[in-house]
């Protein structure tokens, strides 16, 4: 009987040797199926399709003419692209950082064993669940409107507010804010790795007699390198990618100081329809990404700690 | 407790409900100000209303405000629901995939997928625009939908193989020697078990579709199938300057389907987000 049992299953398992590799491969392109179609066709495809009409006049009426690198000549003439990069690049360089310490300090006054953890740390995070959406934008526009609760709250202790929006010096803090406002999700990953760094480097410092200070930039900091990484990283690209904000509340304006390079790509692509002129946009906005992520790789050898 | 730690304690403490307070409230501010007649909202500074007034909840839902969310609304909540349903039809089969299915190029794919998560969605915008635009799909939902059933968010595909990648393998080897199909294990034991993975996966496409607006403001331009973001931005730019109530109100209706998942799979989220490293 057991005997009889054994060899079916040999069987069976002698059966499923057979099964040649393209039987095998069968399978699983069957599985695999949609995702191939969409990377075909909507990445693969979209990308190369994206190459070429960086190269055309498309403008989605008339068919495309090859124009040789004259969009990207055009561009780099263009005052509103330097405009949109400077603007950009200030939005990157400034809330970047500033969520990145935002979320650190929060992460670390939570790591304790703090009462009520739950209801701050959910709180806290609320805002970058909601932040991105239009209604919050909305909210946000009409909080810094001239007059505005930030202006009558600022009123309060005697200072006059500017015209936060109307103002080409100020429109870019607004923006700025909402984003740090958002450091929820950031502090969220700090604290699931300040709870994986062992406790007993802390008592063992402090037995050696390591202030607060010290127990910070040499147990922390190294530890939580690698997450600082990652935040900064992601941070960068999503950043470079803001479009809602800056649509609802500031439209580009005033006098450009706000049009990041996403809402130029989009006014260029979708209210002009220079399709060619705006994929080049693209593919640049590619290569400046790149060259960023690459800077931040490059850079993390020095200050990154993976062996601690 | 020593003194010290206790005053220590009392300064974080401190510090921390002023981190929350100036966190919670412009929300709390909007909150307030959708419950005001539109002559309170910019006189006062008060977060509590005067007077009451829940006319401007009615007002967007009548029409009585210049526009009706209810349709916004229905179509921003059909669109996310297809979402979600692609996103877990797509990234379970390709995780499943990848994790447990021997092919050639399997490491090509995988590494193909995992270079993929770089890419800016803007980067491959406008020829997707280009093509529905010319097989007649602007203006439908289609735009919107299609691409959650192609695969295309990597890091729902790279949720699911790590996820599965953690089930044992026992299971697998018990239910092919029973003469189990490779559909079968899928349909009949991983499936079932992915089920945190497809939780999680559900709410962040839920959500990211629920928020989005750079798709939606492309792909529809016609205000009688405007989502709920294209309708609230159409009604800043019309009414947006005396209307305050009726603004205020919907945008906070638009808010509340994220802040029910946020209430209800709080856990997910924060673990999607910690351990998987998506977007929050």
């Amino acid at each position: 009987m057991e005997a009889q049992v054994r060899t079916g299953v040999s069987k069976r398992k002698a059966k499923q040797g057979l099964q040649t590799a393209r039987q095998r491969n069968l399978t699983a392109y069957a599985f695999l199926t949609p995702w191939l179609i969409g990377m075909l066709f909507l990445t693969v495809g979209s990308m190369l399709f994206t190459f070429y009409l960086a190269f055309t006049d498309y403008d989605l009426l008339s068919a495309a003419h090859w124009t040789g690198i004259r969009n990207f000549s055009q561009i780099l003439d263009d005052p509103n692209f330097w405009v949109s990069i400077r603007s950009t690049l200030i939005y990157v360089v400034i809330s970047v950082p500033a969520r990145l310490i935002a979320s650190l300090l929060v992460a670390l006054l939570l790591s304790k064993e703090v009462r009520g953890i739950g209801l701050y740390r959910a709180l806290i995070y609320l805002p970058s669940l909601i932040g991105g959406s239009v209604g919050i934008s909305i909210g946000w526009k009409n909080l810094f409107a001239n007059d505005g609760p930030i202006n009558s709250l600022l009123g309060m202790v005697g200072i006059h507010g500017p015209n936060w929006i109307g103002n080409p010096s100020t429109a870019i803090i607004v923006l700025i804010l909402l984003s740090v406002w958002q450091f929820g999700s950031e502090m969220v990953i700090f604290l699931a790795g300040i709870k994986q760094i062992p406790n007993y480097l802390y008592e063992a410092a402090t037995i050696d007699g390591a202030s607060p200070m010290r127990r910070f930039f040499n147990i922390t900091w190294p530890m939580l390198s690698p997450i600082v990484f990652f935040n900064l990283l992601m941070g960068t690209i999503s950043s470079f990618m803001v479009f809602t904000q800056v649509y609802i509340i500031t439209s580009g304006g005033p006098m450009n100081s706000t049009l990041f390079y996403v809402y130029y790509l989009y006014q260029q692509a979708f209210s002009y329809f220079h399709m060619g002129y705006a994929s080049a946009l693209s593919i640049i906005l590619l290569i400046i990404i790149a060259i960023c992520s690459s800077i931040i790789f490059l850079t993390s050898k020095l200050w990154v700690k993976y062996d601690v | 407790m020593t003194r010290s730690s206790m005053s220590k304690s009392i300064i974080r403490h401190v510090v921390l409900i002023i981190v929350t307070l100036i966190m919670i409230y412009p929300i709390f501010w909007m909150l307030s100000s959708s419950f005001k007649p539109d002559t309170e909202i910019f006189s006062t500074s008060n977060l509590w209303p005067k007077t009451w007034t829940f006319k401007h909840y009615l007002a967007g839902f009548s029409g009585d405000a210049g526009m009706n969310f209810g349709p916004m609304f229905l179509y921003s909540f059909l669109v996310s629901a297809v979402v979600v349903v692609g996103t877990i039809f797509s990234s379970s089969l390709t995780g499943f995939a990848f994790a447990r299915l021997r092919f050639t190029p399997r490491r090509f794919f995988i590494g193909f997928m995992f270079a993929t998560m770089m890419l800016p969605a803007q980067v491959v915008m406008i020829p997707q625009y280009i093509i529905f635009h010319k097989i007649g799909l602007v203006n439908t939902f289609v735009p919107l939908m299609l691409p959650s059933f192609l695969g295309t968010v990597p890091f729902f595909i790279y949720l699911m193989v790590q996820f599965v990648r953690g089930i044992p393998k026992d299971l697998d080897e018990a239910a092919l020697i029973d003469g189990c199909s490779p559909f079968r294990l899928f349909r009949s034991v991983i499936f079932p078990l992915a089920q945190p993975a497809i939780i999680t996966m559900s709410i962040f496409s839920f959500y990211w579709t629920w928020n989005d607006f750079f798709g939606q403001l492309i792909y529809l331009s016609n205000p009688k199938i405007y989502t709920v973001s294209l309708g609230l931005s159409m009604f800043m730019t019309n009414m947006g300057n005396t209307q305050w109530g009726d603004m205020f109100a919907m945008s906070i209706v638009s808010v509340i389907p994220v802040f029910i998942i946020f209430l209800i799979f709080q856990r997910y989220l924060v673990e999607g987000i910690a351990t998987q490293g998506l977007k929050g």
